[in-house]
């Protein structure tokens, strides 16, 4: 076990480094100076200088990228020149913000769709099978954007129930903050809740029609206890890919979540940064939403092990 | 012997019909058989013919839909277990009747130990703790003579073979003091050189534990050894039924007889061709009211083709019964059959 989770490391770290190749290149890669882009054409030389110097921009690239990579890995990620704000204070406080409403999301997609995935599975062919179904479907479809937008228009301005503008921390006030991601964790959630309930649908009918589904009944266990013990932990093996990607999204996917609801999240930082070529809150964005993919790919790797002993028994 | 409180198991009349889109398929079409306390009795026919399903309802293991008991009744220590609601019928399944199926290699739940299962199992039925259930269930691999048992509960099932699994299943029937085991096929997926220590196994624990056994299969050659008596089932239906002994001795359905003939035996000569039964099994679905083994019997007449299906009568005074017009122990000797 101990060797086959160092070996999935040992390749995150390499897909990481690769990633950071990429996110460094950024800066060199796209047209016009980053320091000239920021400070305009008007700008005197010495403020050029001073900042290339600043941000290393003189020095042959290689050791800008070593210098980059050092400075990151102690938690400076530089200065965003636009706003002059210290890139990894914002992160500090933007992060939280897009985890608390991305985590919500998680939970509940990986919640609602299990359990809806389970209803259909058993139910199949009965009404309330054929309308879960049809919401999945419908949830698959239908842009995230798009349902948002009527999530907004529905409750936040004909009903007026719940607020659709900004965020409340957990600490400062939990009902506020409640109130504040609904909107956000259901519309985020749709589309996940809709996969996953397809998926663990299709998964539950393939397993419950199994010999050793029958065996479980012939030895008088409760339908219960078939669907919930016997049944889901084979069924869920398949679904753990789809979770991984679910977890991805708590970050990656917070983008619109965060610009249609005005959340001072990463996502939303992210926009405004690329919106002002902002290289260095950019770079930051890539390699935290990277870092959170990566992970959760072995996390995945990790959790399949735990789930199927076929899987963990070649670990050794 | 034989007297009614000797009697465990006595099914009357079952029906059982599955309801599919081209319309109805009569599995199981009218049995009737039972089985004595420490006897062991077999169920003979070919594959699709309604002998696994006859068993699997009995103990209501018929996925509805598309299936459906239709009628019949199964006493089972004095009550009818057709009409036991869910919770009871629960019950019954794996304490009192235990199965054992077909394909052991598919059989058990491929993510959770042997141990897991069989304590699950044992604690589903009696009031045990966890490590009381565990000792159980060693024990109880213990005496399906599986080595090691101390090391083999904590094994998944995919780190055994075949017959490894399949003694599992044996020992899950022990764990529980079945008083019925029912195996379904339970040596047609293993090698042959394992099916005969199954089935030795089997046997033994049936004596030894003096639960009673029915075996389903399709090999007779396998069940005269130990069988003390046999129903052989064709299209839904009971064809023959009588002693080990005398069935092998005197053959009288047409069907029962080509299944002989299509079996090696081992003192037969060399150069004794074995005679395959023609034709191929007939579809259950909106089956004519005619004999279903009319359209493969060589003895087939005038009577059997105006007539409905024929009912099962006794014959040669005693136990046996056949449902066929024709006294084929007559015609044997006409035709060279």
């Amino acid at each position: 076990m101990f060797y086959y989770i160092s070996k999935k490391l040992f390749v995150s770290l390499i897909t990481l480094f690769i990633i950071s190749l990429f996110a460094f290149s950024l800066m060199h890669l796209l047209p016009g100076d980053p320091v000239i882009n920021v400070l305009g054409e008007g700008a005197t030389d010495e403020d050029i200088a001073y900042w290339r110097s600043y941000y290393n921009l003189d020095q042959p690239i290689l050791k800008q990228y070593v210098l980059w990579v050092r400075n990151f890995i102690k938690g400076d990620m530089g200065v965003s020149l636009m706003y002059e704000e210290d890139v990894s204070e914002t992160l500090a406080r933007r992060l939280p913000v897009t985890l608390a409403v991305g985590i919500p999301i998680c939970i509940v997609s990986i919640f609602f769709g299990i359990l809806f995935g389970v209803i259909t599975a058993v139910k199949r062919g009965t009404w309330i099978d054929q309308v879960l179904t049809t919401m999945a479907n419908i949830g698959i479809a239908s842009p995230l954007f798009w349902f948002a937008i009527m999530l907004i228009l529905i409750f936040g301005m004909q009903l007026n129930i719940l607020p659709f503008r900004g965020f409340v921390a957990p600490s400062e006030n939990f009902v506020e903050y409640l109130k504040s991601i609904a909107l956000p964790v259901a519309a985020g959630s749709l589309g996940f809740v809709a996969v996953i309930t397809r998926q663990t649908r299709s998964n539950m009918l393939e397993v419950l029609n199994q010999d050793y589904i029958r065996t479980a009944r012939a030895n008088g266990l409760s339908e219960v206890s078939i669907l919930f013990t016997e049944a889901l932990k084979n069924a869920l093996i398949p679904i753990i890919t789809i979770m991984g990607m679910q977890i991805r999204i708590i970050v990656g996917g917070s983008i619109i979540i965060e610009q249609v609801f005005s959340i001072p999240g990463i996502g939303s930082w992210l926009i405004r940064a690329i919106t002002n070529r902002d290289y260095w809150i950019v770079q930051a964005c890539v390699l935290v939403i990277s870092i959170v993919t990566v992970f959760s790919n072995l996390l995945v790797d990790i959790l399949y092990g735990f789930i199927d002993p076929r899987i963990r028994k070649k670990w050794r | 012997m034989g007297g009614y409180s000797n009697r465990l198991l006595e099914v009357n009349n079952l029906r059982t019909s599955f309801f599919i889109t081209e319309g109805e398929v009569k599995a199981v079409d009218g049995i009737s058989y039972y089985i004595d306390k420490e006897e062991i009795v077999a169920i003979v026919g070919e594959s699709g013919c309604g002998k696994s399903v006859s068993q699997m309802s009995i103990i209501q293991l018929i996925q509805s839909p598309p299936g459906k008991i239709l009628g019949g009744e199964a006493i089972f220590e004095g009550r009818d277990l057709l009409k036991l609601n869910s919770s009871e019928i629960r019950r019954v399944r794996g304490a009192e009747i235990a199965f054992i199926f077909q394909e052991p290699m598919t059989a058990l739940n491929p993510v959770i130990t042997v141990g897991k299962q069989l304590s699950k199992d044992i604690r589903t039925h009696k009031k045990v703790s966890r490590k009381e259930a565990w000792n159980i269930a060693t024990e109880a691999l213990k005496a399906v003579k599986i080595p090691d048992p101390e090391k083999r509960m904590k094994n998944y099932p995919f780190e055994m073979s075949g017959g490894m699994r399949q003694r599992v299943m044996i020992a899950n029937a022990v764990a529980c003091n079945a008083n019925l085991i029912i195996a379904d096929e339970p040596t047609t997926a293993l090698d042959v050189t394992t099916q005969a220590q199954v089935m030795e196994l089997l046997v033994s624990i049936v004596k030894e534990y003096k639960t009673s056994l029915i075996v389903v299969t399709h090999n007779l050659g396998l069940v005269t050894r130990y069988a003390d008596r046999i129903y052989v089932m064709y299209a839904g239906r009971i064809v023959e039924s009588g002693t080990c002994k005398e069935i092998m001795k005197n053959p009288s359905h047409p069907y029962t007889l080509g299944l002989l003939k299509s079996v090696p035996k081992l003192d037969s000569d060399v150069d004794e061709k074995l005679i395959p039964i023609t034709g191929a099994p007939p579809t259950l679905l909106n089956a004519p009211d005619t004999c279903a083994f009319l359209p493969r019997c060589p003895y087939a007449s005038e009577i059997c083709r105006c007539n409905s299906k024929p009912e099962l009568h006794k014959i040669n005074g005693g136990n046996h019964l056949i449902a066929c017009y024709r006294d084929i122990a007559r015609l044997k000797n006409e035709h060279d059959y």
